[in-house]
């Protein structure tokens, strides 16, 4: 399984490398919606300082959303969904793979927000260890969630339109725990908040999603 | 061939929620006031039974979705009924955030708190909208009904962290409304007796809307085969019509 997962997550990425969709549109979509938080919330007032965590999960998981949907893609082109049946590789490996992928593109598409986010809100940098904590273990539980629901509706018609009203719902406990875990790092939020227990949601919510994603990626993959 | 008429069974399930409704509805308008909450302690008669029934119809939804996962127990109609009963659980859900609105507005002095309770429950009407939506997309019905049957295996999740909610974090909203069955709970034997007859209505109401749109669903199908049927022998006339001609 870990073996098959190792390469799906290499395709996936050597796809990502070659095609340049992630750097060339997903990237500056999440940067532009930085900017455009900026233009709705008066940047001079401290405003966008203080609500800086829940901006930058707010962009990560709409950047989500489009990775995810991008993943999807990848197979269900060209009969990819049945080759990828009958190359014998194993569903849960294949899901693990996929999200694996997702997973690793976020987190960079994290690192360059993080450092918008710094730059463009002027934000002070606090707490690296448990952001860092954070953003892993968000990043897992999105990719997780995402690449489920990706695989969900993949291949029909409206999945454009479907994806976000299916996966955001689902993902709004990781922009409610990551943000308050981030803002207990960067002291931007409500005094007293413990960035561990926020910490421990993520994490719950990732090994479900894990789970469930292992469990289901087989019956999914299987349909004719 | 599915009857457009209702069977027997519907039409005493209807009768019963009907009658269940309206005995509620009388119950709860004869509660007397509370100091606290003047009329609006009435709307106990149907807030909690709305919510209950929304827990029932979305866990049914599993049940069924977990049948037609099944091999062995794979149905067409598993999947209607998981259909049709999560179409009545988004009804009870909107309802109850509703009523409960309406009922925070005069006690909480805010129509709206975002208290794990509440914001649970608007997150549960938004998960079960999205797999309504993936239940309507035009695809092959298998693959349809498998997709759905995993939404819906997920969205469940969401129904008992809800119902506990209340207890596991500090909330606006009270406990858990059948705890306060415990003697010695503030709520009067009068109230309770009007919650519980609330529950038994909202569940008869809710079998009946399953069962008539079990049907409907099934015509719609029904409907579906036939109309195909139909162009396809009109194509084939067309055909033969060429061929004379």
């Amino acid at each position: 399984m870990w073996r098959d997962a190792l390469l799906v997550a290499g395709k996936d990425l050597r796809v990502e490398a070659r095609s340049r969709v992630a750097t060339n549109q997903v990237l500056p979509f999440a940067v532009l919606v930085l900017v455009l938080f900026a233009f709705a919330l008066e940047p001079d007032r401290g405003v966008l300082r203080t609500a800086a965590a829940g901006l930058f999960w707010v962009a990560v998981l709409l950047a989500t959303v489009l990775a995810v949907s991008r993943s999807a893609a990848l197979e269900s082109g060209d009969g990819g969904r049945d080759a990828l049946r009958l190359s014998g590789l194993d569903p849960a490996g294949v899901f693990l793979g996929k999200a694996g992928a997702v997973a690793v593109q976020l987190v960079a598409l994290e690192l360059v927000l993080g450092v918008g986010v710094v730059v463009l809100y002027d934000l002070e940098p606090a707490g690296l260890g448990t952001l860092a904590v954070t953003a892993l273990v968000a990043t897992l539980g999105l990719a997780a969630a995402g690449t489920l629901y990706g695989a969900l509706a993949s291949g029909l018609r409206v999945r454009e339109t479907l994806l976000p009203l299916l996966l955001l719902p689902v993902v709004a406990p990781v922009l409610l725990a990551a943000t308050r875990a981030s803002e207990a790092a960067l002291g931007t939020g409500v005094v007293g908040i413990d960035a561990g227990e926020w910490v421990g949601l993520l994490a719950a919510f990732a090994v479900v999603y894990l789970a469930a994603g292992v469990i289901a990626f087989g019956p999914l993959l299987e349909e004719g | 061939m599915t009857s457009v008429r209702g069977t027997a069974v519907s039409l005493a399930l209807g009768v019963a929620a009907l009658v269940s409704l309206a005995a509620t509805v009388g119950l709860g308008l004869s509660l007397p006031t509370t100091v606290e909450q003047d009329d609006y302690s009435r709307l106990i008669a149907i807030h909690p039974g709305l919510a209950w029934a929304s827990y029932v119809a979305f866990g049914v939804t599993a049940l069924a979705s977990l049948a037609w996962l099944w091999p062995g127990t794979r149905s067409r109609t598993a999947d209607l009924v998981a259909g049709a009963s999560a179409e009545a659980g988004v009804v009870f859900t909107a309802l109850t955030l509703l009523t409960g609105s309406i009922w925070g507005r005069p006690t909480w002095g805010t129509w709206w708190v975002w208290d794990a309770r509440l914001t649970l429950s608007a997150l549960m009407l938004a998960l079960y909208l999205g797999y309504l939506a993936l239940r309507r997309v035009p695809a092959d019905p298998d693959t349809r009904a498998r997709r759905a049957a995993v939404a819906a295996l997920l969205a469940v999740l969401v129904v008992p962290l809800n119902h506990f909610a209340v207890e596991w974090w500090r909330t606006l909203h009270q406990g858990r409304s059948l705890q306060q069955l415990d003697p010695g709970r503030s709520l009067d034997g009068i109230f309770i007796g009007a919650m519980l007859l609330g529950f038994l209505a909202m569940s008869l109401v809710y079998a009946w809307f399953v069962v008539t749109r079990l049907r409907t669903l099934r015509l719609e199908s029904e409907l579906e085969d036939v109309a195909l049927d139909l162009a396809l022998t009109e194509r084939r006339a067309e055909a033969v019509e060429a061929l004379k001609a």
